[in-house]
């Protein structure tokens, strides 16, 4: 009876969500649009920019849970697949620049041009399509984790190494995209952006559009997510989170589901990255930095691990302390404050807040059926017990 | 090419020359053991004799340095791993009873349950009937049917070990595996345990490790002792505590 209980609280929690995200992402981008600048009620452009970042920070952040909170694959490297998915949709909008950079070169980025190359090299053709920039947004993060999740997976290798070495692939491809010669505008990474399909990025009704996609984009990672984790593969997950040999025992191959999952969180992350980019207008080396991982996992703990709702919700909060303690006098100290939530959340909430809202919510339910079952069988002078269980 | 030429034996189970050893401890020495289909058999022995190693290498955790493992007269066990292994028909239950317990009993089971386990398989699974009625029998079989929606990790300590049995059920491999069923339980849980194992070696090759004589007395099988990783004595219950060496190596010498 209980888990029965607990998944129609879930869903109710997940519908909660879904409405909320679907009607932020309506009526932030009309309200900005349609009022008048000033008024009371008009989300100013600045502000709509920024809650789109946290919409991309949140499909991240379901991302994580999806393999952390369900599988116990704790990447410590998931800002690598972000970046790279933010890199592509950065190589399609340099592409529309065209003539109206500094050197007016019609093919080659102004980067390449004060570098003096003479062509585009290879890994940057297709790039002037969106669909193509689109698909490699999925294809290039989700290929990196499925060899990389390959190797690691079939060695067996979990735990803390794995997070080790999620941390070394994001830290080395900082490292090579810092380097001028590999491509990617090196330490300034791609910026000046023009147009995206079209319509100028800067324009208020590009980024109110952005905004309202980034919306999507969380709805629908967060159906998929909820489809995954509700499926009976959702509970093979977790039997491979909390058991991993006893689910090898019973026949599993354990290592194709992590690469799986992982594979999966991958692309997502990559779309995340890939809306990130056209509403902050840059996307450089600095993304694949380890402390932005280290970040985002945090949010997941501190929403609720292995709750999708709390996740999402954990990097919202978590970005919004970010926003207003780095913006006042308190801005030095926000690497500590950020420590010291992670500390505390682990102690005194180790479910996050959501994951501890649904104990609560949970027992208080079951406080109120039992009690309304016992007046109902003493009213009917039943004496048998018939909520044993 | 028929299957029965390849046969080089016809036991469900054959072990002969075993060794494995862990940095220069012997932990298995020259192991030789067969189990013949429908069997059941009882392994005892003092602490440190190879039985929960030996259960490592029939079911692939362990590698062993030489010897032969065959299952079902054809298949070499040492060359696969647990996976493998597992889907060939080789179910275990462990010392520490290990459930799913942030599951549901009957998640337990449905996870154990031997269809279809791909990742495609189980993204797309949809329940079916003969799922559930299978889940059902194996319920009433561990006397949890009551229990079936409460989390694996609320269960009393007897309940798991038995829950576990019932994935191993779910699971109707063709030869089980089960280390210390009644560890910890209390002589009326023995009692049921031993009748619930006799009833499933009715269609099921089983090998049990206890340490508990007197339930390996109530089971009524022929009896291995293992010693030092090698087989010290086997036969009936009274034939083997009659041993003399095994009387010495259990009080010592």
């Amino acid at each position: 009876m209980t888990p029965h209980m607990l998944t129609r609280s879930l869903d109710r929690g997940a519908t909660i969500f879904l409405l909320v995200v679907a009607a932020l992402g309506v009526l932030i981008p009309l309200s900005n649009l349609l009022l008048p600048a000033g008024s009371f009620l008009q989300v100013p452009t600045y502000l709509v920019a920024l809650w789109g970042k946290y919409v991309c920070y949140a499909i991240l952040a379901l991302a994580i849970d999806l393999i952390w909170g369900y599988c116990g694959i704790l990447s410590l490297g998931h800002g690598a697949f972000f970046a790279l998915g933010g890199y592509a949709m950065g190589m399609y909008l340099m592409r529309q620049i065209g003539t109206r950079g500094v050197y007016g070169n019609p093919i080659l980025p102004d980067f390449m041009v004060f570098l003096n190359w003479q062509k585009l090299p290879w890994y940057w053709y297709g790039f002037d399509m969106f669909w193509f920039a689109a698909l490699m947004v999925l294809v290039v993060p989700g290929l990196l984790a499925f060899c990389f999740g390959w190797l690691a997976f079939r060695s067996r290798v979990t735990g803390v190494y794995l997070s080790i070495i999620t941390q070394a692939m994001t830290y080395a491809l900082l490292l090579a995209f810092f380097r001028n010669d590999f491509g990617f505008g090196g330490n300034n990474g791609l910026t000046d952006f023009k147009d995206i399909l079209g319509f100028n990025v800067q324009a208020e009704g590009t980024r109110a559009a952005l905004f309202a996609l980034s919306c999507l984009a969380l709805i629908i990672g967060f159906l998929i997510c909820r489809a995954i984790v509700s499926s009976k593969l959702g509970k093979v997950l977790i039997a491979v989170r909390d058991a991993e040999s006893r689910t090898r025992f019973l026949g599993y191959r354990v290592e194709s589901y992590k690469l799986f999952v992982f594979t999966v969180s991958a692309c997502m992350a990559g779309v995340a990255g890939a809306l990130y980019v056209p509403q902050v207008g840059i996307i450089n080396p600095s993304e694949f930095a380890p402390g932005n991982s280290i970040e985002a996992v945090i949010w997941v703990a501190v929403g609720g691990r292995g709750t999708l709702v709390g996740a999402a919700l954990g990097a919202v909060v978590v970005n919004y302390a970010k926003t207003f303690f780095t913006s006042g006098v308190l801005a030095p100290y926000w690497l500590f404050m950020l420590g010291a939530l992670f500390i505390l959340v682990t102690l005194l909430l180790p479910k996050g807040i959501v994951g501890t809202f649904n104990a609560w919510w949970d027992q208080s339910k079951e406080k109120s059926t039992a009690a309304s079952a016992a007046s109902a069988a003493a009213e009917d002078g039943v004496t048998e017990p018939k909520m044993a269980e | 090419m028929n299957v029965m030429d390849t046969r080089a034996t016809s036991a469900m189970l054959y072990l002969d020359g075993v060794h494995v050893s862990f940095d220069g401890f012997h932990a298995i020495n020259n192991l030789s053991l067969t189990l013949a289909p429908g069997e059941m058999r009882a392994i005892i022995g003092p602490n440190g004799a190879g039985k929960t190693t030996m259960m490592d290498i029939i079911t692939g955790k362990t590698k062993p340095d030489e010897g032969t493992v065959l299952f079902d007269g054809v298949t070499d066990l040492t060359r696969l791993d647990e996976t493998r292994i597992a889907e060939l028909g080789i179910g275990r239950k462990f010392q520490k009873p290990t459930v799913f317990e942030s599951q549901t009993v009957q998640d337990n089971l449905l996870l154990a349950l031997n269809v279809d386990h791909s990742v495609k398989g189980t993204l797309f699974w949809r329940g079916s009937r003969a799922e559930s009625e299978r889940i059902d029998k194996v319920l009433e079989t561990i006397r949890l049917t009551e229990a079936r929606n409460r989390l694996a990790g609320s269960l009393s300590h007897g309940q798991k070990q038995w829950l576990e049995i019932g994935m191993l059920l779910a699971q109707d491999p063709k030869l089980l595996l089960v280390d210390e069923p009644v560890a910890g339980m209390t002589d009326v849980e023995t009692h049921l345990t031993a009748e619930l194992l006799k009833e499933i070696n009715k269609t099921h090759t089983v090998m049990v490790v206890e340490h508990d004589m007197t339930f390996v007395r109530e089971l009524g099988v022929k009896v291995t002792c293992l010693h030092e990783g090698t087989v010290l004595a086997e036969g009936t219950i009274d034939q083997v505590s009659s041993n003399e060496r095994v009387i010495e190596v259990y009080l010592g010498r």
